[in-house]
């Protein structure tokens, strides 16, 4: 028993030294590269996908190490864990000690102040009242922002201890605690917090509601996060306006919406819009909560015009596979109208499906439809249209952007046409046969992707990053120093009234670089206005003693 | 180019500082290389036990220390007394004088390039990869001439060869932001349009200028710690200098002959700890920074993106070295080699990030 509590101290010992601490560090490091040489998940499946299916053999194995989830992986979280762990068990002592520092009073004058690194010796003579003792306060007075005490001297005389830098540790225990708070304000915001993306057409339509995770088309949540209260904003987006240079680089993006949050939704007030310019970088903050302009593309609008002269329009987002030009593709699919057909079976049979590019602004090659601009000037689509089964009726969600290629190949689907069409060009189907159908482009309205966000953690976040910064800055800058004088009646073979001799010493406790400047401007100050400062005349090197070795030892590096 | 937004003839002037500037401080480095070459190596009794002062502690750093162990003669005007002729200057000095004066007059071409770059965009000019490069290799040059400036006491000669070793990098980096990363004058991209973009990557390429000097610093100290030093030390000192010997033997005993003319490794280690310590909270406000603007552009202020997480490698790894800086059995040559590791990691952040990988931060005008 008690040889397992000694294991387990030894195992604290050796977990909260700074070697360890150090090689977790380094660990961390070292397990952050696979979360910047592999794909995320947490960035971008299809990427994980392409890369497993480029690595067959490589791949799965990745997976199983968790190296495509770097940041939630059980090796991840046991590094920082354990530097955490580490952290805490190597400052709370030094807290304690801190603590107890603050209370203390500098320490008495080593015996022989010539062998510290720096030190000074000369002979003062004031006025006919000076003693040793009004000279230590004098000097203790000048040492504003330093802690001293005077102490009587060994024989006769003064001696003056002053120590500063305090402050230096007291940075560093909030530099380290604040790393500590960034992190549990990280993990509650992730733990409580939410995203969504949802695609809304910038024509002013009915646009979303953020009050369940079923409004996004995709949600991202914590576990804490079932869905059930979600803070409800409601956006619709009047229109969508870019701005692009005349090499196609955007110049601006903004789009004008309404919305309403909090008192405007609650049942029986007057349902009142607030109109926003959302921006990038100028998200809508309503509540706590943030709403993003992320991404915008085009949805193309195209008619159905049945047999019976019925006609069906919609209005489908693309998906923007040129980030630079906007050269889209996607999907649309219609539904006879009821009463163009007989029967479901029929009606079912003679779905329409158009697959194909949509150019903002066309550009072709012979027949082959790219895109010059990213701006709307003359939209342009290069279309496939089938008609049967596009799989509406299963009720089993389908890509928006593209059609199940197994319906095509069991020819439940089948191609009718392949053509281009400009805004308000029409192409009519079998033609000859009575029953021909119209597939008209009627043109094109930008949509926007907007993101609603909800981070309760986050701005503990930024708290804790400037407390840590700001304790990072004090512990590098201030540096701790000491420095003693010793005081004494001057004058052989007796005291000549008004003189002393003045003997300091200094030492510089860390950053060493620069201290010898310092000590001899510090001296300056302190000798200034006392009389006349002479050199001692024996300013040899002293006797070693024991103590003063050991101080000279203390002497931080640097 | 598209003159509608730009000022087309300020734009052509900031190509031509660039290019002046590339051309002078390549001389410059020829210069300067010239008297590292020609200069003999300091070879007083202070070499011997300069090995010991890199574990000594206190006091034994200070400047006088350095002066003192100097070999050559150089006079500091504000020395008292006796004044003694001044020997006249060798040619390898007289060159590196020049080669230093070139080098300021390479970074102020620089920074006319910035300047104009901004005044023809009317933006700040650090919006693509090839201004960030060069505002990078801005911040390097003036903090290595800062912590490298003459006049004062043991450091005349001696860090001045250290330019030859930041000039190599900054002008590696100058190189591949011309020639490779080369972007027309242009306004910045939406997402870039916001009053974090001065801020965010000004104090990061801060940062990583300082980062350099001090990973140069590292790599020099370890050089000089290496077997290198020490067999060039043991050498005879009539055998060192003469010809004669076989090419192979003649090759590693050129460079332990530059080694040998650096400064004490002491001075090397203060230069790399002195301008991590500055570099170390830059970097990390930087970052932060990037943070609070990443709220506002992308939706999240922390998204393991490859540059917040390579950023967030090299800040651990320059934790892990100012750690290592009070760790005992860390201190010398285990923390060089930690600062080099961060510098490997900046400037992987800096290349393989943006041109290779695809991120958020991938946009700044290339690819």
């Amino acid at each position: 028993m008690r040889s397992l509590a000694q294991r387990a101290r030894n195992t604290w010992r050796t977990l909260t030294s700074m070697g360890t601490a150090l090689v977790l560090l380094f660990l961390l490091a070292l397990a952050a590269v696979p979360g910047a040489m592999l794909p995320q998940r947490s960035l971008n499946e299809s990427k994980v996908d392409e890369y497993q299916a480029r690595h067959p053999a490589l791949g799965p194995w990745l997976d199983r190490l968790q190296a495509f989830d770097v940041f939630s992986s059980f090796w991840f979280t046991a590094v920082y864990v354990l530097l955490f762990v580490s952290l805490v068990g190597c400052l709370t002592p030094r807290i304690v000690e801190h603590a107890r520092s603050l209370r203390a009073v500098p320490v008495a004058a080593p015996r022989n102040l010539a062998r510290l690194p720096k030190h000074e010796n000369c002979v003062v003579t004031g006025e006919s009242g000076q003693t040793p003792e009004v000279v230590a306060a004098t000097m203790a007075d000048r040492l504003r922002g330093w802690r001293t005490i005077i102490r009587p001297g060994r024989e006769t005389g003064a001696e003056l201890s002053a120590e500063k830098g305090y402050l230096r540790e007291f940075g560093n225990l909030v530099f380290h605690f604040s790393l500590l708070g960034l992190l549990v304000a990280v993990a509650l915001g992730k733990l409580f917090g939410y995203e969504g993306n949802v695609i809304v057409i910038a024509d002013g339509g009915p646009g979303f509601c953020s009050a369940s995770p079923a409004a996004f088309d995709s949600f991202r949540a914590g576990n804490t996060v079932d869905g059930t209260s979600l803070h409800p904003i409601c956006v619709r987006v009047n229109d969508f306006q870019a701005h692009y240079l005349p090499s196609g680089q955007a110049k601006s993006f903004a789009a004008n919406i309404d919305y309403q949050a909090g008192y405007d939704l609650i049942s029986g007030s007057e349902g009142h819009w607030r109109p926003y310019r959302l921006e990038v970088n100028h998200p809508l903050r309503v509540g706590g909560d943030r709403v993003y302009l992320q991404g915008h593309g085009y949805a193309p609008t195209f008619t159905v015009t049945f047999p019976d002269g019925q006609s069906r329009t919609s209005t489908v987002q693309w998906q923007p596979d040129d980030a630079l030009t906007l050269l889209s593709s996607g999907v649309m699919r219609f539904d006879p109208p009821a009463g163009t057909y007989p029967d479901a079976d029929a009606r079912r049979k003679h779905q329409i499906a158009i697959q194909g590019l949509f150019a903002p602004t066309e550009q072709l090659d012979g027949t082959l439809l790219s895109s010059g601009f990213p701006a709307l000037r003359a939209p342009a689509v290069a279309v496939d249209i089938y008609r049967g089964d596009a799989g509406l009726d299963t009720g089993r969600p389908q890509s928006l952007f593209t059609l199940d290629q197994r319906l095509i190949d069991q020819g439940r689907l089948t191609k009718v046409e392949r053509v281009n069409l400009r805004a308000g060009e029409q192409v009519r189907l079998d033609p000859g046969s009575p029953d021909g159908t119209t597939v008209k482009f009627d043109g094109a309205v930008p949509f926007v992707n907007l993101q609603v966000s909800h981070d309760p953690g986050q701005v503990w976040v930024l708290v804790f990053a400037v407390t840590m910064m700001g304790g990072l800055v004090v512990s590098l800058v201030v540096r701790r120093r000491r420095i003693w004088v010793r005081i004494t009646p001057a004058g052989e073979p007796g005291p000549l009234p008004g003189t002393v001799n003045v003997e300091l010493g200094g030492l510089a406790r860390t950053d060493n670089s620069g201290w010898g400047d310092e000590f001899e401007r510090l001296t300056q100050r302190l000798l200034s206005g006392l009389g006349t400062v002479a050199q001692w005349p024996n300013t040899g090197p002293g006797k070693s003693t024991e103590k003063t070795a050991a101080i000279a030892k203390t002497v931080g590096t640097i | 180019m598209n003159a509608e937004e730009v000022d087309v003839g300020l734009a052509t002037y900031s190509d031509w500082a660039f290019t002046s500037s590339v051309v002078v401080l390549v001389a410059a480095m020829l210069l300067l290389a010239f008297e590292l070459a020609s200069t003999r190596a300091r070879r007083s009794p202070a070499r011997v036990h300069e090995r010991g002062l890199v574990s000594a502690g206190p006091g034994a750093g200070t400047s006088e220390g350095a002066g003192t162990s100097e070999g050559t003669v150089t006079v500091d005007s504000a020395t008292p007394g006796v004044v003694v002729p001044t020997p006249p200057r060798s040619v390898g000095e007289r060159v590196g004088r020049a080669g230093l004066a070139l080098v300021y007059v390479g970074i102020g071409l620089l920074l006319v390039c910035i300047v104009l770059r901004g005044l023809a965009t009317a933006r700040v000019p650090w919006g693509n990869m090839y201004e960030f490069i060069n505002l990078t290799c801005l911040s390097g040059l003036v903090a290595a001439a800062i912590v490298l400036r003459p006049g004062r006491v043991g450091r005349t000669g001696q860090y001045r060869q250290l330019w030859v070793f930041v000039l190599v990098p900054v002008l590696i980096l100058l190189t591949v932001s011309g020639r490779w990363l080369y972007t027309n004058a242009a306004p910045v991209m939406p997402a870039l349009q916001s009053y974090w973009l001065p801020i965010h990557v000004s104090v990061v390429s801060l940062g990583s200028g300082v980062f350099l000097v001090a990973g140069v610093a590292s790599i020099l100290f370890l050089l000089k710690m290496s077997p290198l030093s020490a067999a060039y030390t043991s050498d005879a000192p009539g055998t060192s200098g003469t010809p004669g010997t076989t090419a192979t033997a003649q090759t590693p005993g050129a460079l332990a002959r530059v080694v040998g003319r650096l400064p004490d490794a002491q001075a090397l280690d203060r230069i790399a700890y002195r301008t991590t310590i500055f570099a170390f909270p830059v970097f990390g406000f930087g970052v932060i920074f990037g943070a609070i603007w990443a709220e506002e552009a992308w939706g999240r202020y922390w998204g393991w993106d490859p540059k917040e997480t390579v950023a967030f490698i090299a800040w651990v790894t320059y934790a892990a070295y100012l750690h290592a800086r009070s760790t005992a059995g860390w201190r010398d040559k285990r923390a060089a080699w930690i600062n080099v590791a961060g510098f490997v990691a900046m400037v992987f952040n800096l290349f393989f990030i943006n041109l290779v990988t695809v991120g958020l931060h991938s946009y700044a005008g290339v690819g």
